[in-house]
């Protein structure tokens, strides 16, 4: 039999994440800081309006670029909040999750041979999208000195005749990083100079403990080379309803429209409705869901600095990305001695980059009764190694 | 910080002062004075534990009673207020408006105790012109704390 597989697809690496999980899940009476999603249901008046919709049997597609009123909600909380202006008819498509809009963005740019510049540590998409979408990956890596901050110096010496596309991950996932104005107006300028396109992941966007998040596509002259890329899940804790966000200039979203046509026909329609409900109402809900994040990101900092542990003051995201160099491990040595010897599940910050050894990703989602529980057995293992 | 204190000490009333400044990201003594200042004006009234009395052997139990009552003049509903809330067992008595005007909330051991709260107590207060006892069967949620149902943790144990 004649080999079934695309060589592309089976190329790819699988996910580091994939792994580990395996052997999490083995393990039923594990504690687990590992998860990347908000430990809140989805507050209760957004899902009362998916049953609704459901009740109301809008149970039907919607238009290809998602419902016109929940586009036209999307604009406007982006003008609200970031200040650009998007017009809902050409400019926003609703998608599967965050994670679509990163597929169909790429395959939307991207012609063989170019290059797409991916900051790391991040999210484990960017680089098998750009793959598939045959973009070369070209990682940057990003550095604890700069807070995990891609800086302008950085993006210059990566930057060559096929960059096409810098993929902006902050607030990040792993590294809980933010990009405030005036680091992403240095690189801005670089953007410029060299007439690059810009991926915008902001799906933390709503999650920042300093200061409001800057989108760069909100600063002069990014708004026409920008996919600003956001979503529901992590916002308003709605992981499971698979709803995302692409904006930007309208030939690009033209493009992008058409491959989710043909891949998707459209995001799912319950989701739609309830995230009208979300954008409308559910400010009280962020703000709240927000507030329970930061004392929980406080109570690690200071946990690691009582424990003696080093980690970087990350504001954003809810992740805490402490480093675990002085024990003489690898990333995953640790996190798979932490979760035999005590039972608690990390993810190795390898998962998300080369770059990320040394680095644990540590999820502060989940209550603090969980966390306080899970640090006192990080404590003693610490202790342990160092005593050893 | 006043009204983030307020939030978390009204989940977590056993909360210490060092953990609220950690959460708070402020200095212990910081916290320490807030707290004074907001029991010394009486923003802070107490400090409660929500008990499921349901899921132990003492019996009780919770009625609301609606009171219809004449104001008096010069003190309005204060005073009649005033004489029901010295109760004991009282454990809550409101001014509502609408269709009367206290509502007053006891616990009893049994329904005959509440009973014979209303008829022999309550009812035969001077300014009391009747009265309709609701009792509570079961509670679902109280004080903003879900009592039927335990939070379980579905999420996948590790997620990208």
């Amino acid at each position: 039999m004649r080999n079934p597989l695309s060589e592309k697809a089976a190329a790819l690496k699988p996910s580091g994440i994939r792994k580990f999980f395996d052997i999490v899940s083995e393990m039923k009476d594990a504690l687990s800081l590992g998860v990347g999603e908000p430990d809140f249901d989805t507050p209760w008046h957004i899902r009362d309006e998916g049953i609704y919709s459901l009740e109301k049997g809008r149970t039907f597609y919607t238009s290809n670029a998602g419902l016109k009123e929940l586009r036209g909600e999307i604009a406007s909380y982006l003008k609200r909040k970031l200040g650009i202006e998007y017009d809902p008819d050409h400019e926003v498509l609703v998608t599967v999750g965050g994670s679509e809009a990163i597929d169909i963005g790429m395959r939307a740019v991207l012609n063989p041979g170019d290059e797409v510049l991916i900051p790391q540590p991040s999210f484990v998409s960017y680089e098998p999208c750009a793959i598939m979408a045959d973009g070369v990956p070209v990682i940057i890596d990003l550095k604890e000195e700069d807070e995990f901050r891609l800086t302008a110096a950085e993006l210059r010496a990566a930057v060559t005749d096929k960059t096409k596309l810098l993929v902006l991950p902050f607030p990040n996932n792993p590294t809980g990083a933010i990009m405030e104005r005036k680091d992403l107006e240095e690189i801005a300028e670089v953007i410029r100079e060299k007439d690059l396109l810009v991926m915008s992941d902001e799906i933390y966007s709503e999650l920042t403990y300093k200061g409001e998040h800057v989108s760069i596509a909100s600063l002069p002259g990014m708004r026409e080379r920008t996919i600003l890329i956001n979503g529901f899940s992590k916002a308003y804790a709605m992981t499971g309803w698979r709803l995302g966000y692409a904006c930007g200039p309208k030939e690009i979203l033209e493009q992008m429209t058409k491959l989710h046509q043909f891949a998707i026909m459209c995001a799912p329609t319950t989701s739609q409705y309830a995230a009208v409900e979300a954008l409308r109402n559910g400010d009280g809900d962020v703000a709240e869901m927000r507030e329970s994040y930061d004392q929980r990101r406080r109570y690690l900092l200071h946990a690691f600095r009582e424990m003696g542990l080093e980690c970087f003051e990350p504001y954003g995201a809810f992740y805490v990305f402490p480093c675990i160099r002085e024990f003489g491990m690898t990333s995953e040595e640790f996190a798979t001695r932490f979760l035999e010897e005590e039972k608690v599940a990390v993810v190795p910050g390898t998962a998300f980059g080369d770059c990320g050894e040394g680095y644990l990703r540590i999820s502060y989602a989940y209550s603090l009764e969980n966390l306080k529980v899970a640090i006192g057995r990080l404590e003693r293992f610490v202790k342990k190694l160092r005593e050893s | 910080m006043r009204e983030q204190i307020l939030k978390i000490i009204e989940k977590n009333g056993r909360i210490d002062f060092k953990e609220l400044a950690i959460l708070l990201g402020v200095e212990e003594i910081e916290v320490v004075n807030e707290v004074a200042a907001l029991e010394a004006e009486g923003i802070i009234c107490g400090y409660h534990t929500i008990i499921d009395w349901e899921k132990t052997s003492i019996d009780t139990v919770t009625a609301l009673i609606e009171v219809r009552v004449t104001p008096q003049r010069g003190q309005g509903f204060d005073s009649i207020a005033e004489r029901i809330y010295k109760y004991p067992e009282v454990r809550a008595v409101y001014l509502i408006s609408g269709g009367y005007d206290l509502l007053v909330i006891l616990d009893g051991k049994s329904l005959r105790d509440v009973s014979k709260f209303v008829t022999d107590k309550l009812s035969t207060m001077d300014y009391v012109l009747s009265t309709a006892t609701h009792f509570i069967l079961k509670k679902y949620k109280d004080h903003g704390t879900i009592l039927t149902k335990k939070y379980e943790d579905e999420r996948e144990k590790i997620t990208p």
